[in-house]
This record gives structure tokens, C-alpha cells and sequence, in this order.
């Protein structure tokens, strides 16, 4: 092999593996990501059912309904609209009415949203970020709104 | 008294490191050796001065001087002694810190063990360090001070995170931090390099440890904080492909590939060029993830505060550094005189191989994971990349690597002989095969593809192996003579196998928890009895126990075979921390063999019954066994060349570098 073959064959093979990783990325983009959407995105986008979305907002203030086997459905609002949310299984430290809170997952038919992941984070301050924005969209941000849920807690605790 | 002694450290750290910044490489320039004499003094001076600021932080966190706001804001007096000490990096002021503590250690390294290194490279990397310095002395003096003052000093800290107070935080960040900052060796070497125009393949001999060790630190690092997760967070995942893991799993591809061509480099003079980027690119790596990390466009549990001005400093730390050094790399690196070629099937195209996956598997966890970030600020859409993302890309990117994997260290170098290569691995692929129609065999349910996942780590762990079969020849010669081969092979030998063996135990245990590990979730009323795989577990009921700065709500389970042989109990627990009002979820594990079983609590029920989640995680502990192989292989590697690093090689060494290079 000459040099410049040498050569040609290092560049080409660095080009075919670059090309498969876009490929990779592209097609990659195209079904595993999912949006991020308000209680009031939804209503207004008129998502249609098993799109894989990530739906944030606060659990609703005594909408939580304990089933059997760990099964629970609550509310998610951002202060305009609220979606009802059914999930199955064991629930972050956290997780509480009033708690901010992105679940993912998909609507059902019935315009359920169907959440196979419930995140709330392990901190007394957290406000997950998305949801901090959609409520500031929404006009109903307090800026104490992500210490307020520990605050009544943190006396009944005591 | 202590922290304002603390602050004035760190401010004439600063100071020296920008006489170390200039002087020397203005010496470097006009060969002025009095000015490049500057550079290692300055070095061990800065790196003095930054540990007084160290540890005059870390007094403070010692005696809870409260009067501190970093202290009173992340420590407690009533937490541990250790606690109180990894409380320092538990927080973004005092990580930052501890950031230059060690970067302004490995300066002073350079400076004390870089003897044998050109003046003036020397003085030009040390001066490059200090740039490095410099930016972060500046960052921590001007937005995140860890020694500033509040004027009525409280009683009572506030208390670290509580998932922060555990054992696994006093070693997951100082060594994360080892190998990210350790990159910045490299980083300066190349920088210097590109500086003096001028590069050989001596250069790759003296960087080649740093990054060795940078790396090896990173391995361990990075598994260390996966194991933490894995304990800790109580779902029991070992990687969830979060941008802050990412953060610190792009910084270890790049340097992993950086560590292969280095030896390209060193071994033939040749990928020269390449080698200085990726270096360039390692540390640009652990700068973008600090950046994700510090900056709080990220919410995590690393992102520790939220200051707009910080992000918008480290953003131009990175601006200056990357884009500098990517503008010096564009403008000198074509003076830089091009190496030899290769035939494409020899050891250095094997290399280009594990250089070309590694750097696209990189390129997409790099894409994955500023996609998000990019597109929110471009159009306000949000949106989450996550694990499905990084299967679907990252997962069929390395599965070549892992099956070309065994063929490198067979190849020879400059022409190799791939047939013989293949040859010599039939016995390794025998075992893989074998091991496929074992886990078909055994292993019901679980992904089609999971058995071949599993030969594949059995193919990379049998290829390390043959090596060292083929090497010593211990099936052809007695024993004798076979082990004294295997102590004259060189370390480096031993320590690619060990390296190559660890990441296909790692693969073998990330294929198996995945496809075959069991999950059981279920609400228990004492007495009660949930099972998993062989095991039964059977609730006993639930008590108090208090604990220095906790109360925990301790689970009591007993562990059987199911023919009710009792293996032991299981405490989870749920711990509630008062002084910041949080509870989290601590685990209880029972380990069988590699295996293990998992049992967290959720929260009790008002009549008396509990929610609990229980796994089965198969051969998960070689996860993280396979990354402490992968460090014993760096030091088994490391240790060879602090033997072979040193310019001029006295004689009666000579013999043994005309072995046949390993």
C-alpha cells in the first residue's frame, strides 16, 4: 500500500464511523426523547395519546388517592390547568401535595396521563427547573413557592 | 482569624500564579533561563499557598466555626468528624477548592519530578498550569469565596445534604477531581508543545503517566459515584445517564483514547497531530463538565447553588481556554512535522480503531447531553434526553470496540497479522460461545440480545487472558520457565490485560443486572413474606433507632433459601436529618457471591404496613470490581514507566529497551 492509500484508508475509516454515529444520533432523536409540557401545554396542544412526554407541575392539594398495591392517581397543576395522573409503585422521598414534582409518560385515551416515572429531588428547596418556568409562564410562581412545602412539615415534625 | 488567613493564601496564590503564567514562558520565548528558573519555585509556592487555603478551610469545618457562612450553610457540629471534613467539597465553594488544591498539587509535581524534562517545555507547561490557576483562583476570590464571614455568628449549621453525609462522598470527588484536573497536565504539556512548535516522541513518554494517573483516578471516581448512587439513592441504578455522569464519562473516553495513542505516539512517531488534540480535548471535557456541574443549568444534586454570575465566569474560563487552545491547535499544529504511517491492520491501526469509537462514542454522549441545553435556549422547548437516547447510540458504538478489543494487543506493530490474531483467539471465543448457550440456557426471560451481551464481556475478559497465555506460553513450556517469563514481561503488558479484563468484567455486570436482574415491589404488614429470585424475605416488623444527627425508622426482614435455611436480615431504613427537615431512603444489601439483593423502604402506611422495593441485581458487584481491575492495571502500567521515564537512559539500561516493544 502506498502512502497516500494509507492514508485514505485512515480517513475514510475515521468518515464511516462518524457517519454511523450520526446515523446513530439522528435516528436515536427521532424516538427516545421525550418533551417537556405543562398541565396547560397539554391542553392547549391537544397531545394526542402514547406520545412519551414529560409532564411537570405541583400535586395538587388533596387530589393524592391511595389504591391497593402501591397503585395512586393525584392531580398535576401549574394554577391554569390540571391533568390527572395515574402511577403504580414505590414514590420519591419527597413526594408530597404541593411538591413539585416531572413525571414521564404518556396520555391515555381518556386523558389520563399514565406516569412510569415520578421525579422529586432530594433537596428542601428543590423546584424542579422546568416547572419553576411553566409556573412563572402560567403567572402562578411565589418566589418562596419551593420552601413553602417544607415549611408546615418541618413544624408538625417537631 | 483562621479563614482570613485562608482568603490572603489563596490571594497570593493567585498572585504567584500569574508570575508563574508570564515569566516563564517569556523566558521560554527570549531563552532567558533565569525567567524559566522561575516557573518551578513559583509552582511549589503556589501549591503551598493553596494548601494553607485548604486547610484553613478545612479547620473551620473541623471546630464548625459557624461565624463562616460556608460552614454554617453546609456543616453541623452534631455530624461526625468525617462528615464535617467531606462537607468541604459537599458544596460549590469549598469543591472549587478543592479544585485548585489539586490542580496547583499536580503543578507541583510537574515542578519537583520534571527534572529530566526540557527547560523549555518545562517552563512553558508550568506556565500554561498557572493560566489555569489563575482563572480559578480569580473565580473562587470573586463569586464563590468560601471564606466570607456572617457578622452574628449562629449556634447551629445548617447540616450537609444529607444524601451527601456518607462514606462514599469522602473519596467520590477527590478523585473525580484527581482525574479531571490531572487532564490538565496534558493540557498544559500540549499547549507548551504547540508553543514551542516542536513535538517528539519523547513528549508523549512524559505525559503518558499524568494522563495514566488522571485516569486511573477517573475510573475509580466515576465508579465510586455510580456505586454511591447505586446505594444511595434507593432505586438501586448503577448509571442513569444523567449530564452530570456524563459530565465526568466524556473526560474519560477522551482520555482513554488519549491514552492509547499515546503509546502510538511514543512506541512509532506517529498520530502526533491527533494526540495533542486529544489532549486538548480531555481537559476541554473536564472543563465542560465542571462547567454543567458548577454552573446550575443543570438541576442536580451537584448543582449546589445557582448563581447566574458563576455560570457566566466558568463560561468564559471555558471560552478562553478551549477556544485559545483550539485557535493555538488550528494555527501551529500544521508546523507540527507529521509522523509515519502504518499499514491499517497492525497494532497502531489497532489503536486508531479504539481512537475512532471511543472519540464518536464521546462525540454522541457529548451531543446527548448540550442537545437539551442548546435547544431551550434556541427555541424554549424542553426537553429530556435520557437512557433510551444513549442505548440506542452509545450501546452500538462500543460493542465493536469490545469485540476489536482482544485483537490489539495481538497485532503487531507496523504490519499485523490478523488471521493469526483469530487464531490465537478461538479458545476465547470458544468460552464466549459457551457462555452465550449458558445464559440462553440458564437465564429465562431477560432481552434476546442479552446473551450475546454477555459472551462479548466474555470474549474481552478471554482475550486479556490469551494474551498473557500467549505471551508467557504457559501451556507450551513447564511451569518454571512459563512464570519466569511472566515476570520478565514487561508491567505495561500486564497492565493493558488487567485494563482490558476489568472493562469486560464491567460489561459482563452491567449485561446482567440489566437483562436478568428482578424486581418486586409490594406493601407488607409484619409477618408477611415477599420473594425474589431464590431468596424469601420475611417482614418482622419496624423500630426506632436514633443516630448522631438522624432518626432512622429501621425495617427488619429475614433473608431464607426458599427451602427456609436462614441467610440473615436485612435492615433498611428511611433516616429523617431535623436540621434540614429530610428524610432519605438508606438501603440495606446482602451480598451473595457477586451478586446482591437490594431492599429499600417507602413510607409506612397508617395501618401499620410498609412499601418496599426489592431487587435481585445479579453479578452487580462486577461493575465496580471491573473498574478497580481497570486502576490495578493503570498502576500495574504506571509502575513500569516510572522505571523507563528519564531523558537520557544511563547504559546499562540500554538492553532493555531493545526488547521487542510490548
Amino acid at each position: 500500500m502506498t502512502r497516500k492509500q494509507r492514508r485514505l484508508v485512515l480517513i475514510g475509516a475515521g468518515l464511516g464511523v462518524l457517519a454511523v454515529a450520526v446515523a446513530l444520533m439522528l435516528n436515536a432523536f427521532r424516538g427516545s426523547i421525550a418533551f417537556f409540557n405543562s398541565p396547560s401545554d397539554i391542553a392547549e396542544k391537544h397531545l394526542g395519546p402514547g406520545t412519551r412526554i414529560r409532564l411537570g407541575g405541583l400535586v395538587e392539594d388533596g387530589s393524592i388517592v391511595r389504591g391497593a398495591d402501591l397503585r395512586l392517581s393525584f392531580k398535576v397543576t401549574d394554577g391554569k390547568s390540571e391533568i390527572p395522573v395515574t402511577y403504580q409503585g414505590l414514590l420519591p422521598d419527597l413526594f408530597r401535595e404541593g411538591q413539585g414534582i416531572v413525571a414521564e409518560g404518556s396520555l391515555d385515551n381518556g386523558g389520563t396521563f399514565n406516569a412510569d416515572t415520578i421525579l422529586a429531588k432530594h433537596d428542601e428547596k428543590y423546584m424542579p427547573k422546568e416547572v419553576a418556568d411553566a409556573l412563572k409562564k402560567s403567572g402562578h410562581w411565589q418566589e418562596d413557592r419551593g420552601q413553602r412545602a417544607t415549611i408546615p412539615t418541618a413544624g408538625a415534625n417537631k | 482569624m483562621i479563614p482570613e488567613i485562608g482568603q490572603y493564601a489563596l490571594m497570593l496564590a493567585l498572585g504567584l500564579a500569574l508570575i508563574q503564567g508570564t515569566m516563564p514562558i517569556i523566558g521560554a520565548r527570549n531563552n532567558d533561563p533565569v525567567l524559566m528558573s522561575i516557573a518551578a519555585p513559583a509552582a511549589l509556592a503556589q501549591f503551598i499557598f493553596v494548601a494553607i487555603a485548604f486547610l484553613a478551610l478545612a479547620e473551620c469545618y473541623v471546630v464548625s466555626d459557624f461565624s463562616v457562612l460556608n460552614v454554617f450553610e453546609n456543616s453541623n457540629s452534631q455530624m461526625p468528624l468525617i462528615y464535617r471534613l467531606t462537607s468541604l467539597w459537599g458544596n460549590h465553594e469549598g469543591s472549587m477548592i478543592l479544585w485548585v488544591s489539586i490542580l496547583a498539587f499536580f503543578g507541583a509535581l510537574v515542578a519537583v519530578f520534571g527534572n529530566n524534562l526540557p527547560v523549555t517545555l518545562k517552563a512553558n507547561a508550568l506556565g500554561v498550569q498557572a493560566w489555569i490557576a489563575a482563572a480559578f483562583d480569580l473565580f473562587i476570590l470573586t463569586t464563590s469565596n468560601p471564606f466570607l464571614r456572617i457578622p452574628d455568628a449562629p449556634f447551629e449549621g445548617r447540616d450537609l445534604n444529607p444524601i451527601l453525609q456518607d462514606p462514599g462522598l469522602a473519596f467520590h470527588p477527590p478523585m473525580l477531581y484527581l482525574g479531571y484536573v490531572g487532564f490538565s497536565i496534558a493540557f498544559s504539556f500540549a499547549i507548551a508543545a504547540l508553543l514551542e512548535g516542536r513535538i517528539d516522541a519523547a513528549w508523549a513518554r512524559w505525559v503518558r503517566p499524568w494522563v495514566l494517573g488522571a485516569w486511573m483516578c477517573l475510573t475509580l471516581g466515576i465508579a465510586g459515584g455510580s456505586y454511591w448512587a447505586y446505594y444511595e439513592l434507593g432505586w438501586g441504578g448503577f448509571w442513569f445517564w444523567d449530564p452530570v455522569e456524563n459530565a465526568s464519562l466524556m473526560p474519560w473516553l477522551a482520555g482513554t483514547a488519549l491514552l492509547h495513542s499515546a503509546v502510538v505516539m511514543e512506541k512509532r512517531n506517529a498520530l502526533k497531530v491527533w494526540t495533542i488534540l486529544l489532549a486538548i480535548i480531555a481537559f476541554s471535557l473536564s472543563l465542560i463538565g465542571t462547567f454543567l456541574v458548577r454552573s446550575g443549568v443543570l438541576t442536580s444534586v451537584h448543582a449546589f447553588a445557582v448563581d447566574p454570575r458563576r455560570g457566566i465566569f466558568i463560561l468564559a474560563i471555558l471560552a478562553v481556554f478551549i477556544g485559545g487552545a483550539l485557535s493555538l491547535y488550528a494555527w501551529r499544529a500544521p508546523l507540527l512535522k507529521q509522523g509515519g504511517l502504518f499499514a491499517p491492520v497492525s497494532r497502531e491501526g489497532a489503536l486508531v480503531f479504539n481512537n475512532l469509537f471511543l472519540t464518536s462514542a464521546c462525540a454522541t454522549v457529548l451531543v446527548g447531553t448540550l442537545y437539551p441545553l442548546a435547544l431551550e435556549a434556541l427555541t424554549g422547548e424542553k426537553i429530556s434526553v435520557g437512557p433510551p437516547f444513549f442505548n440506542a447510540t452509545f450501546g452500538p458504538l462500543f460493542i465493536p470496540l469490545m469485540l476489536a478489543m482482544p485483537f490489539g494487543p495481538l497485532l503487531g506493530w507496523k504490519r499485523g497479522d490478523i488471521v493469526a490474531a483469530a487464531q490465537r483467539l478461538l479458545a476465547a471465543a470458544g468460552l464466549a460461545a459457551i457462555a452465550v448457550a449458558a445464559a440462553f440456557a440458564i437465564e429465562q426471560g431477560g432481552p434476546v440480545l442479552a446473551p450475546f451481551g454477555a459472551g462479548i464481556a466474555v470474549f474481552v475478559m478471554a482475550g486479556a487472558v490469551t494474551d498473557i497465555v500467549e505471551r508467557t506460553m504457559i501451556l507450551r513450556l513447564p511451569l518454571r520457565a512459563a512464570v519466569r517469563r511472566a515476570i520478565g514481561l514487561p508491567r505495561s503488558v500486564w497492565g493493558t490485560a488487567f485494563g482490558h479484563f476489568g472493562i469486560g468484567a464491567t460489561l459482563l455486570g452491567i449485561v446482567a443486572v440489566t437483562a436478568w436482574g428482578s424486581e418486586r415491589i409490594a406493601e407488607l404488614k409484619p409477618g408477611d413474606s415477599i420473594e425474589v429470585s431464590h431468596y424469601r424475605l420475611t417482614f418482622d416488623g419496624v423500630f426506632n433507632r436514633p443516630g448522631p444527627n438522624y432518626r432512622d425508622m429501621v425495617g427488619h426482614f429475614t433473608v431464607r433459601r426458599m427451602s427456609g435455611e436462614v441467610l440473615g436480615v436485612m435492615e433498611p431504613s428511611r433516616r429523617t436529618f431535623p436540621a434540614r427537615n429530610m428524610a432519605t431512603t438508606e438501603a440495606a444489601l446482602m451480598t451473595r457471591r457477586v451478586s446482591q439483593l437490594y431492599l429499600s423502604l417507602g413510607d409506612p402506611n397508617p395501618n401499620g404496613s410498609v412499601a418496599v422495593r426489592l431487587y435481585f441485581k445479579p453479578h452487580v458487584l462486577m461493575i465496580w470490581l471491573g473498574a478497580i481491575i481497570m486502576f490495578l492495571g493503570g498502576a500495574l502500567s504506571l509502575s513500569d514507566r516510572r522505571l523507563r521515564v528519564g531523558a537520557p537512559r544511563p547504559a546499562k539500561k540500554a538492553k532493555a529497551a531493545l526488547q521487542p516493544a510490548e
